[in-house]
C-alpha cells in the first residue's frame, strides 16, 4: 500500500524532532531512512507506525488518513532492534500471535492460522524450529522470527527499525541480501530504518537521507552516491574531501594557484570544493593540486593516499589503484574529474 | 542443573579468582550450624517418637485444624498479595507521580516493623470496637478474632514479599515487547493477559513462594488479631508454644516435623516450576 507523509512535525517536550516532512512511498517500494543519529528517522518510523502521534501533520496510507488511528487499526508490521519477541511463546505462537488475538469475527480457523504460520517460518528458513523458544536462538534466527511474525498479518506496510542493527558483522551481511530477496517475492511496501550507508545504498529502491530532523534528499542509491544535492549528505554518504576554493572567471583557484578546473556559469567568489578520493586523475603538471605524500594504507583493491597539500593547512585523501607503489614524502599532482561546489 | 555438574567438575582446575576452596568450607559449615544441624535435630527428635506415636499426636483433631488454619491462612494471604503485590509494583515501576518514593519506602514497612507492634495495631484497627471493625460489625463482617483477622494480618506481613521480588522483573520489561504487540492488533488487555503476565510468573510465584513462607512461619502480628480459639482460630506456630509451656515435647516435635516437611513439599515444588520455566524459556527468577 502507497504511504504518503505530508508536513509532518513532531516535538519531543519543546525539542523538534522532525521538522515539516513530507515523503511519498510508492506500493511495493523498498525504502531506507538513513541518517545519523539524533536525525529524526527513527521518529518518522514510529510516526509512520503510529506508536508515536504527530504535533501536526497528516499520515496517509493510500486515500485514507490514518493520523487518527491507533497502532492497532492500523494494520502493520514492526520490525524491532533488539527483536521484541515474546520470550515465553515458541517460535510458532510468536509467528502466530497477530492472528490469535483477532476477535472472534476477523480470526481464521486454529488450522489456517497454523498452516500460515508454518509457511511464513519456511519463508524466513527456519522450519523445524517452531517448537523452540526466542532464548534458544541465535540472534539472526530471532530477527527472522520477529520479520515472519511481522509479515503474519497480511500488513499494509512493512516498518523496520535498525532490523540488523544488533547483529554481527557477517550475519548482518547475509541476512540483508535475505531481506531483499524476501521483499521481491512478497512486495511488500517496506521502509526501514538504519545508519549503515551500505545497508542503505545496498538494499534499497530509494533512499531518504535525513539530517537534523529534516529529509536532506530523497533519491535511488546512485542518484545519492552521484549527485548529492547538499553538503551534508555529500559528507555522511561515502568518502569525501573538502577544500576551501575561489571561483574567479570561470576558474577553479586553490589560494593562489589555479587547480585546472573551470567551472562555467559559477559566479565569483568563495566555495567549497567537494570530491570524492576516487573521482581524480594523475597529473605531472600544468593547473593541478599538489601535496606530499604523508601516508598510505592499502585498503582492499586500492591504496588509500593522504596528501599534505600545504598551503590550504588541509589533507587530502585519493585513492589509487594498488600497482601505484608511493613512497612517503614524495610529490603527487592531480586534478578532480568530478566535483561538486557548495557555498555557504 | 548442568551448569552445576560442571562447576562441579572444576573444583580442581586452576581459577583466576582465588579462595573458593576457602569460600565453599566456609559456607558449608555456617549452613551446616545454622540450618542442618537444627533440622536433623528436630528429625531426630521426631523419629524417636516411633511411627504409632507420631501419626497419633500428627493427627490429633487440634494439630490438624490447626495446621490448616496457618497453610490455609497462609496460602490465602499470599494469593491476596500477588494480586495487590503485582499492581502496586506496576504502578511503582510504570508510573511517575507525586509521593512515589515514600510510597516505594512505605512497602518495605513491614519487613522492618516488629510484627507485634503491627499485630496490635492491626487488632486495634479491627476489633469490634476499633475504627475499621466498627464499620464492618453492622455488616455482619467480623474479622479480628476470626482466621479472617489471621489472613488480615499475613496480607499486611507478607506484601513486601511480593513487591519486592517483581519489582525489578518489571523494571525489565522492554517497552519495545509491548508495542510489538501493539502493532500486532492486540489491545490493552490482550497485551498485559497473553503477553506481560507470562513473562512475570516466574517472579511472581517467587514472590507468592516467599509471602507464603512467611505467612506460615508468622507469629507475632498473628497471635493478637487471631483470638487463638482452639479448633477455630489457633495457628499452628502458637500450638507449638502450647505444648512446650505444658512440656508436652513429644507434641510440639511432632506439630513441627509435620510443617516442616509440608513446607518443604511446597518449596520443592515451586522450584521445580522455576526450574523448568527456567530451561523453557531461558529466564526465571
Amino acid at each position: 500500500m502507497e504511504v504518503r507523509v505530508q508536513n509532518i512535525r513532531k516535538e519531543f517536550g519543546r525539542f523538534p524532532a522532525l521538522n515539516d516532512v513530507s515523503l511519498d512511498i510508492r506500493s511495493g517500494e523498498l525504502i531506507a531512512l538513513l541518517g545519523p543519529s539524533g536525525s529524526g528517522k527513527t521518529t518518522l518510523l514510529r510516526l509512520i507506525a503510529g506508536l508515536e502521534s504527530p504535533t501536526e501533520g497528516t499520515v496517509y496510507f493510500g486515500n485514507e488518513d490514518a493520523s487518527r488511528k491507533t497502532v492497532q487499526e492500523r494494520n502493520i508490521g514492526f520490525v524491532f532492534q533488539h527483536y521484541a519477541l515474546f520470550r515465553h511463546m515458541t517460535v510458532l505462537d510468536n509467528v502466530s500471535f497477530g492472528l490469535t488475538i483477532r476477535p472472534a469475527g476477523r480470526r481464521p480457523p486454529k488450522a489456517d492460522i497454523r498452516k500460515r504460520a508454518l509457511e511464513l517460518l519456511d519463508l524466513v528458513q527456519l522450519s523445524g524450529l517452531e517448537k523452540r523458544y526466542p532464548a534458544q536462538l541465535s540472534g539472526g534466527q530471532r530477527q527472522r522470527v520477529a520479520l515472519a511474525r511481522a509479515m503474519a498479518v497480511e500488513p499494509n506496510v512493512l516498518l523496520l527499525d535498525e532490523p540488523f542493527g544488533a547483529l554481527d558483522a557477517q550475519v548482518r551481511k547475509e541476512l540483508r541480501r535475505w531481506l531483499r530477496e524476501i521483499h521481491d517475492r512478497t512486495g511488500h511496501t517496506t521502509v526501514f530504518v538504519t545508519h549503515d550507508q551500505d545497508e542503505a545504498l545496498e538494499l534499497a529502491d530509494r533512499v531518504v537521507v535525513m539530517s537534523k530532523g529534516q529529509i536532506e534528499q530523497i533519491g535511488t542509491p546512485d542518484e545519492i552516491y552521484d549527485t548529492p544535492n547538499s553538503p551534508f549528505v555529500f559528507g555522511f554518504i561515502g568518502q569525501s574531501n573538502i577544500l576551501p576554493v575561489r571561483v574567479e572567471n570561470g576558474q577553479l583557484w586553490l589560494e593562489d594557484r589555479s587547480i585546472g578546473v573551470s567551472a562555467p556559469g559559477e559566479a565569483d567568489g568563495p566555495a567549497q570544493l567537494y570530491f570524492r578520493p576516487h573521482d581524480i586523475e594523475l597529473l605531472d603538471g600544468g593547473g593541478c593540486i599538489a601535496g606530499i605524500v604523508v601516508q598510505t594504507r592499502r585498503v582492499a583493491g586500492t591504496r588509500h593516499v593522504e596528501l599534505d597539500i600545504g598551503t590550504a593547512n588541509t589533507k587530502v585523501e585519493i585513492e589509487l589503484p594498488p600497482e601505484k607503489a608511493t613512497s612517503d614524502r614524495s610529490r603527487l599532482a592531480f586534478r578532480p574529474t568530478r566535483w561538486k561546489l557548495f557555498r555557504d | 542443573m548442568t551448569a552445576r555438574t560442571a562447576s562441579l567438575w572444576q573444583i580442581r582446575q586452576p581459577s583466576v579468582i582465588p579462595g573458593f576452596g576457602l569460600a565453599l568450607g566456609v559456607t558449608l559449615s555456617w549452613l551446616t550450624l545454622i540450618i542442618l544441624i537444627p533440622l536433623s535435630g528436630l528429625v531426630w527428635r521426631s523419629s524417636a517418637l516411633g511411627w504409632t506415636t507420631f501419626w497419633e499426636l500428627a493427627t490429633d483433631q487440634r494439630t490438624v485444624n490447626a495446621l490448616r488454619i496457618s497453610f490455609g491462612t497462609a496460602f490465602l494471604a499470599a494469593l491476596i498479595n500477588v494480586v495487590f503485590g503485582v499492581i502496586l509494583a506496576w504502578v511503582l515501576v510504570r508510573y511517575r507521580f507525586p509521593g512515589k518514593r515514600v510510597i516505594d519506602a512505605m512497602v518495605d514497612l513491614p519487613f522492618a516493623l516488629p510484627t507485634a507492634v503491627a499485630g496490635i495495631a492491626l487488632t486495634t484497627l479491627y476489633a469490634p470496637n476499633g475504627w475499621i471493625g466498627s464499620l464492618l460489625t453492622p455488616l455482619g463482617i467480623k474479622v479480628a478474632f476470626t482466621p479472617l483477622g489471621i489472613v488480615f494480618a499475613l496480607v499486611f506481613v507478607g506484601l513486601p514479599f511480593v513487591v519486592r521480588t517483581v519489582q525489578p522483573i518489571m523494571e525489565e520489561i522492554d517497552k519495545e515487547v509491548e508495542e510489538a504487540a501493539a502493532t500486532l492488533g492486540a489491545n490493552r488487555l490482550q497485551t498485559i493477559r497473553r503477553v506481560l503476565l507470562p513473562g512475570l510468573s516466574p517472579a511472581v510465584l517467587t514472590g507468592f513462594a516467599l509471602a507464603f513462607a512467611r505467612g506460615v512461619g508468622e507469629y507475632g502480628s498473628v497471635i493478637f488479631i487471631a483470638g487463638n480459639l482452639p479448633y477455630v482460630s489457633e495457628i499452628a506456630p502458637l500450638l507449638i508454644v502450647i505444648r512446650l509451656e505444658e512440656f508436652n515435647y513429644p507434641a510440639a516435635t511432632a506439630i513441627a516435623a509435620v510443617m516442616l516437611v509440608i513446607s518443604f513439599a511446597m518449596l520443592l515444588i515451586i522450584n521445580m516450576i522455576q526450574a523448568w520455566s527456567r530451561r523453557r524459556y531461558g529466564y526465571g527468577a
